[in-house]
């Protein structure tokens, strides 16, 4: 399989603070991968290098064996790279269906007079976006909520919007940043099958940033561990839940292997 | 705070709170001298003057605010009551100390005229007595009000509203309406013979009736009508809406007949307000961009009209030109202006967006001032002789021409605003106004997408200004100051950010009810203030806010339409 994400020697610093230290990763093609480590472990700064918020000191990324570090958002985007938020970032006073036909946006081409006119690539255009809305919409379960407003759906349904949203620009790679937050373990498993639902009907690569080990451990084919930004283990699930120094970054010296699955989102790390 | 124990007992803190913040309100506008200098206009003949209105308006409020802190129905009505008591017993003791003080000295309106109007005329202990009672009276009406369900309470206030309105433009409204004969009968019967002011009782009550029967009426079926509209064949719903866009432009057109010369000049002057609202709707409603400089398009526009029209021989081109030559150079200019201003602050947000914006427009109009541009633009002395342009045969020189110039105008804008909103790029606008860096994540291009925005604002702007330079037929630079971009910005917050039919509501409030009250044009600024310090408490959204689009179940009933709808 190749590679459809690859980052090399990724250096983050934020004034003397060094977030994210010379991270290399590969991300197979149509995989689910996961990076987990204690909170401030610098897995939201690598996302956020890897999709143009930031741009890292050294090292490079690339996506598909184009270079995509130092590009602008928008521009990452456009080239099939695709992200959730860690706390929700929805359009909020926009309704769900055009939260996600702005997701639709690199694939539109109606300029200013397109619009005023309306121009068949104008009718085309929109067309197009509501279909695919409408299509994302029902995708993620929320048929009949398309004309809420975001900001007034229910918690579980905003984060599968921004799933939605985050589908609508047609990525190869979908970055999800911790999609079980705040959900109970009933509704995590139902994420979990989601996931995979998605890689599956999308034929989509996906990577998670996740506090939930068992959903991590479920769904993940590579699993990376990143503690004070630098990268201490990498393998399958398996691998990665008997290496001695991932749990001693999760639960100190000593920990029992057992006590991961306890630990989701609350690492012992000291104050 | 316990505030569940709260929710069962009566709160009496927060009524007696209430109670005086709406008594020191109303003790403001009696200081201010709005009681007096309003009592001596009446809203219904002999029966309600204007200044009690605005005092009974208040009291209303207090009472709703009462009703609103309360938890149960009952206990609304009489923290409703007990509030408006302790409204009228505040302004009594104000009436008590005005009339044993004299206290001129410090605040000026503080007369005998003022005791004799707020007592009745009727003494110190009964009149007083008279001011709580009326209070108790309006607060309680308030808190029934407020416990009433929303729709009757619409029809309620709608009713109380288009009344007082009605009122307040008596003069007016029967001017242009003696024009029409059939019609005197009917004036005389609503607004009394001629020498008294306001509507007469009967009319008063009638117009009330029928507006808040009618509001319910209409809430109650609009969505059958609506739902019967819906399951018309598609080419009769065609045709009913090209019908009543017939209607709707005849009308336009025959207005300035009915109007009259001044109500004509009330709706240019509201026509100008309206076409820069729109375009700064877009800057600030659509996208979000903060502007508070927005004049200087305007400014741009009238200057580019001007400098090219004119043939005073004063500065120093003395071209001439034809007024529809200039104007899109006006208008292209304008644009121009609007994406120098938009590249250097592509990068800043909120306030430091405004305080840029804001110094930009006072660059302009400084611009405009300076001795250093006087030979080409006139400097304080401004640009005279604007020659009138003509159209066909007609010379645009009086209201009424004017008038059909400013509507042509507004359409434009109208028709090219609606429906970039309804685009792919009215929709990258509000993203970026919600969330600008997840807007740019989405693969929306910001640099684009920013100056889109302040290049048609500016547009509409910028002809604003070029209308206005051929109106006047003179420019100044003061004509361009700070207060008419803080005028837009708050007519599209009372009118209700991002809404196009809000830019129409908030023009009509903020510059043409101005306009027909010149003679209160000393508290303008004043009711100004206090209306939009109580918008954004009470209603935030504005009068006729944003709508949000249905087109999720629209789409699935017509989906085999769509085909033929996009042909």
């Amino acid at each position: 399989m190749t590679d459809i994400l690859t980052a090399t020697g990724v250096t983050k610093q934020f004034g003397g603070l060094t977030a994210v230290n010379n991270l290399s990763i590969k991300i197979p093609d149509q995989s689910i991968s996961s990076i987990i480590g204690p909170n401030g472990a610098g897995k939201t700064t690598f996302f956020n290098c890897v999709t143009g918020f930031y741009t890292p000191e050294m090292g490079a990324i690339h996506f598909r064996g184009n270079r995509i570090d130092g590009l602008r958002s928008d521009q990452v985007t456009q080239m099939g790279v695709s992200r959730t938020y860690q706390n929700i970032r929805l359009f909020s006073n926009l309704t769900a269906i055009e939260n996600v036909m702005v997701g639709y946006e690199p694939h539109l081409k109606t300029n200013w007079l397109d619009a005023v006119f309306h121009t068949p690539r104008y009718h085309n255009d929109e067309k197009a976006a509501h279909e695919e809305a409408i299509k994302l919409i029902r995708f993620v379960g929320l048929t009949g909520l398309g004309d809420q407003i975001a900001r007034n759906l229910p918690y579980g349904a905003q984060r599968r919007l921004e799933i939605a949203r985050a589908l609508a620009s047609k990525p190869g790679l979908l970055l999800l940043d911790e999609p079980t937050a705040g959900m109970n373990p009933n509704e995590t498993v139902e994420m979990m099958h989601f996931i995979r639902n998605l890689r599956d009907s999308f034929g989509i690569t996906i990577m998670l940033i996740e506090h939930d080990m068992r959903l991590v451990m479920g769904i993940s084919e590579q699993v990376t561990v990143l503690d004070f930004g630098e990268k201490i283990a990498e393998g399958t699930p398996k691998d990665i839940q008997s290496n001695p120094r991932v749990i001693e970054a999760y639960l100190g010296r000593g920990a029992a292997t057992e006590g991961m699955a306890a630990a989701t989102g609350k690492p012992g790390k000291p104050h | 705070m316990s505030s569940i124990q709260q929710q069962n007992t009566f709160d009496w803190k927060k009524t007696l709170q209430i109670g005086l913040i709406g008594g020191a309100v109303g003790v403001l506008i009696a200081m201010v001298g709005m009681v007096e200098e309003f009592n001596k206009r009446d809203i219904i003949a002999g029966t309600l003057t204007m200044g009690w209105t605005i005092l009974s308006l208040t009291m209303l409020v207090t009472g709703l605010f009462a009703a609103r802190a309360a938890a149960s129905n009952a206990s609304s009505v009489v923290g409703s009551i007990v509030a408006g008591t302790i409204f009228g017993a505040v302004m009594s003791i104000l009436v008590w100390i005005v009339d044993k003080y004299n206290i001129r000295d410090i605040l000026v309106n503080a007369s005998p005229t003022l005791v004799k109007h707020l007592t009745f005329e009727k003494g110190i202990p009964n009149g007083l007595f008279m001011l709580i009672g009326l209070g108790a009276a309006v607060g309680g009406l308030g808190g029934v009000i407020q416990i009433l369900p929303e729709n009757i309470r619409r029809a309620i206030s709608l009713g109380l509203g288009i009344a007082a309105l009605l009122g307040l433009l008596q003069e007016i409204i029967q001017v242009s309406l003696a024009n029409f004969e059939g019609a005197s009968k009917a004036v005389e019967w609503m607004f009394g013979k001629g020498t008294e002011k306001g509507l007469s009782l009967a009319g008063a009550i009638l117009v009330f009736v029928v507006v808040a029967a009618g509001n319910y009426l209409w809430t109650g079926n609009a969505s059958k009508i609506s739902a019967g509209f819906e399951k018309l064949p598609q080419s009769s719903r065609k045709s009913f809406r090209w019908l009543g866009y017939g209607l709707l432009f005849l009308a336009l057109i025959y207005l300035p007949v009915v109007l009259g010369l001044y109500l004509t000049e009330v709706v240019n002057v509201t026509g100008l307000f309206i076409l820069m609202g729109l375009g700064l709707n877009i800057v600030v409603g659509f996208a979000g961009l903060l502007d508070l400089g927005y004049v200087a398009f305007y400014a741009v526009g009238a200057y580019t009209v001007g400098v090219l029209t004119n043939l005073s021989g004063e500065l120093t081109l003395n071209l001439g030109w034809n007024f529809w030559l200039a104007l899109p150079i006006g208008v292209a200019l304008a644009v121009l202006a609007g994406v120098a201003l938009g590249v250097p602050v592509l990068n800043m947000r909120g306030d430091y967006l405004a305080i840029v914006t804001l110094g930009f427009g006072e660059i302009i109009r400084i611009l405009a001032l300076s001795d250093f541009l006087k030979p080409h633009i006139g400097g304080s002395q401004g640009i005279v002789n604007i020659p009138p342009p003509g159209f066909l045969d007609v010379i645009i020189k009086t209201p009424q021409t004017l008038y059909y110039l400013i509507v042509a105008g507004c359409l434009l804008a109208l028709f090219i605003s609606s429906r970039l909103r309804d685009s792919r790029l009215g929709r990258s606008w509000k993203a970026l106004r919600e969330d600008e860096d997840v807007a740019q994540a989405m693969g929306i291009n910001l640099v684009a997408t920013k100056l889109l925005a302040f290049a048609t604002g500016a547009a509409f702007s910028g002809l604003s200004g070029s209308i206005l330079a051929i109106k006047l037929g003179t420019i100044y630079p003061h004509s361009f100051a700070l207060l008419i971009s803080i005028n837009v910005l708050a007519l599209i917050i009372v009118g209700g950010m991002g809404s196009i039919p809000g830019v129409f509501v908030g023009a009509l409030l903020l510059a043409g009810m101005p306009e027909l009250l010149r003679e209160f044009a000393e508290y303008r600024l004043l009711i100004y203030g206090a209306l939009l310090v109580v918008m954004m408490q009470v209603r935030p959204e504005g009068f006729w806010p944003e709508a949000t689009h249905k087109r999720e179940l629209h789409a699935e009933n017509a989906e085999p339409q769509a085909e033929g709808g996009a042909a």
